[in-house]
């Protein structure tokens, strides 16, 4: 049976970005919902389904002052807000609601009102078998399968190194990136030491923000103010919090599954593809998302990155807001992709992709544990 | 007991992974095998996750194992003085786990994936002992 599609109708991130101090992480959900809500030229009142991780949705609802006959409270770290964009999506077409919001707020730098992590990120039995070691945060538990990627595909240290440096030109066009200023390989590589063979220019930063995104039906979508940007697919899969327990340190099951997926739904190949968003906590992650979609075969994405692929003006500009290594990352950055998509696909980014037609966002939750794919369009199929 | 940052945060074993750290304080390395379909795997549960039965025991493994891959984490971590090496190795029976290695250079040179490794165990506590791995004699 072929449901109806769903469009994202309202967009916004927080009105600030990066260091905000005088915000809650609740203010900053809500920050962003107003946000969104003006986007879209709705008020709380016409919401009736609602979405969030970090803070739980009962706590949002009643905040901004929305009463939902649907809720979603998916809390599986970076990706939640792409899982969320999937659920609310059958949600619709089900009938449960009619105009959802997703929100996500994180005071990850200032830390006011903020939930904080875990006490441990791999769960109970990461804290039994893994953190004993000093696998207990994410720079020593991410980074780990890099150097047995890079052992079996014959890349160096560098070629890690000239992911973040794609980015940085990425965010030297985006005037909200916390980081724009040139950096060359060797700026990279002579950046702190944080875990051997990450340094400092190769992990995330850590800032406060947050974004939020309303979603309803195609046919409703045509009467608001913004164009639609239609989900076209969507894909969800774990794998599993402990990065001792990954199944192959060359690629992510979770994101072959999710991806695949994405893409059998949305009815696409991977040459229709205009504009892609990879999470990107560490500098590898890119890597793998690359290779692991489908748009480079395994090994080969870092070549595909140093040929300028990924660059502007290439045919495959990706991260094209700087990414988490230099636009913000605020502990779960999967709202963000998504956000810089919905952009490209509306033709409003800072450093807009000429002719934009569709854009896939890839996400994380934990360390390779979750992932979620979404692939958006300007048209309907 | 008061944790400082000095100390190492240790494991807190539950009911189903007790043996295992039984088996280290008696310096063995313990696994768990499927009894239905054969397969080790790690960590403990009373149960195969490749088949999802209860006909499973507990078994010593054999200590040999080589390196998966690791980091070198430059860090402060509790229990830790200076760069120490945050790996994962795999054992010779199949499964995986993540460990430190000693007695060894901590630095990329000495640290080569693949090299052959062996398991040593190192006293934390009356209650806790730690599998760690060192180069292979
Ligand atoms: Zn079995």
């Amino acid at each position: 049976m072929k449901h109806q599609h769903v469009a994202v109708v309202g967009a916004a991130e927080t009105t600030e970005m990066g260091v905000i101090p005088n915000l809650t992480e609740l203010q900053l959900h809500a920050d962003a919902a107003l946000n969104a809500l003006a986007d879209a030229g709705l008020t709380a009142a016409d919401i009736d389904g609602i979405a969030c991780a970090g803070v739980a949705p009962d706590v949002l609802a009643s905040y901004l002052g929305v009463t939902p006959t649907w809720i979603d409270g998916t809390h599986i770290g970076g990706s939640s807000f792409i899982l969320h964009v999937r659920h609310a999506m059958v949600a619709i077409q089900a009938g449960h609601c009619k105009t959802v919001i997703i929100t996500h707020g994180e005071s990850g730098r200032s830390a006011v009102g903020a939930a904080g992590f875990p006490e441990f990120f791999a769960g109970r039995l990461g804290g039994e078998f893994e953190v004993p070691y000093g696998g207990n945060i994410p720079p020593t538990m991410f980074t780990i399968p890099a150097l047995r990627y890079l052992k079996e595909f014959d890349l160096t240290i560098e070629d890690l190194a000239q992911v973040a440096v794609a980015q940085r030109k990425w965010a030297a066009l985006n005037p909200r990136a916390t980081f724009k200023d040139p950096i060359t390989i060797d700026d990279v590589l002579n950046s702190k030491m944080i875990a051997y063979p990450f340094t400092l220019l190769m992990c995330c930063l850590r800032t406060d923000g947050g974004g939020a995104l309303i979603l309803t039906s195609a046919d409703r979508a045509k009467d608001f103010s913004q164009p639609p940007v239609y989900i076209l697919g969507t894909g969800e899969s774990c794998e599993g919090p402990m990065i001792s327990q990954m199944e192959d340190y060359t690629t992510s099951r979770a994101f072959r599954v999710a991806g695949e997926i994405a893409f059998a739904e949305a009815g696409i190949e991977r040459d229709d593809v205009d504009h892609v968003m990879i999470y990107d906590a560490f500098a590898h992650v890119p890597l793998y998302g690359l290779e692991d979609l489908g748009f480079c075969k395994p090994g080969e994405a870092a070549g595909f990155i140093r040929d300028g692929h990924t660059s502007l003006g290439g045919k495959l500009p990706t991260n094209t807001n700087g990414g988490g290594l230099s636009y913000m990352h605020s502990g779960m950055y999967g709202m963000y992709a998504m956000q810089e998509s919905v952009r490209q696909i509306r033709g409003l980014a800072p450093a807009q992709v000429p002719g934009a037609k569709i854009s896939v966002a890839l996400g994380i939750g934990g360390m390779f544990s979750v992932s979620g794919t979404i692939i958006f369009g300007n048209e309907l199929p | 007991m008061s944790k400082n940052f000095s100390e190492r945060l240790l494991p807190r074993p539950s009911p189903e992974s007790q043996h295992f750290w039984d088996g280290t304080k008696e310096g063995e390395l313990r696994l768990q095998r499927c009894g239905d379909c054969g397969k080790s795997y790690f960590p403990p549960r009373p149960f195969c996750p490749f088949c999802s039965s209860r006909n499973v025991l507990v078994y010593p493994a054999s200590g040999q194992a080589t390196l998966y891959s690791y980091v070198i984490n430059h860090l402060p971590t509790p229990g830790f003085d200076g760069p120490h090496a945050v790996a994962v190795v795999t054992l010779e029976e199949g499964p995986r786990m993540m460990t430190n290695i000693v007695d060894c250079e901590q630095t990329p040179d000495t640290l080569v994936l693949d090299m052959p490794l062996e398991v040593t165990f190192e006293r934390q506590n009356d209650d806790i002992t730690l599998p760690l791995f060192k180069p292979a004699s």
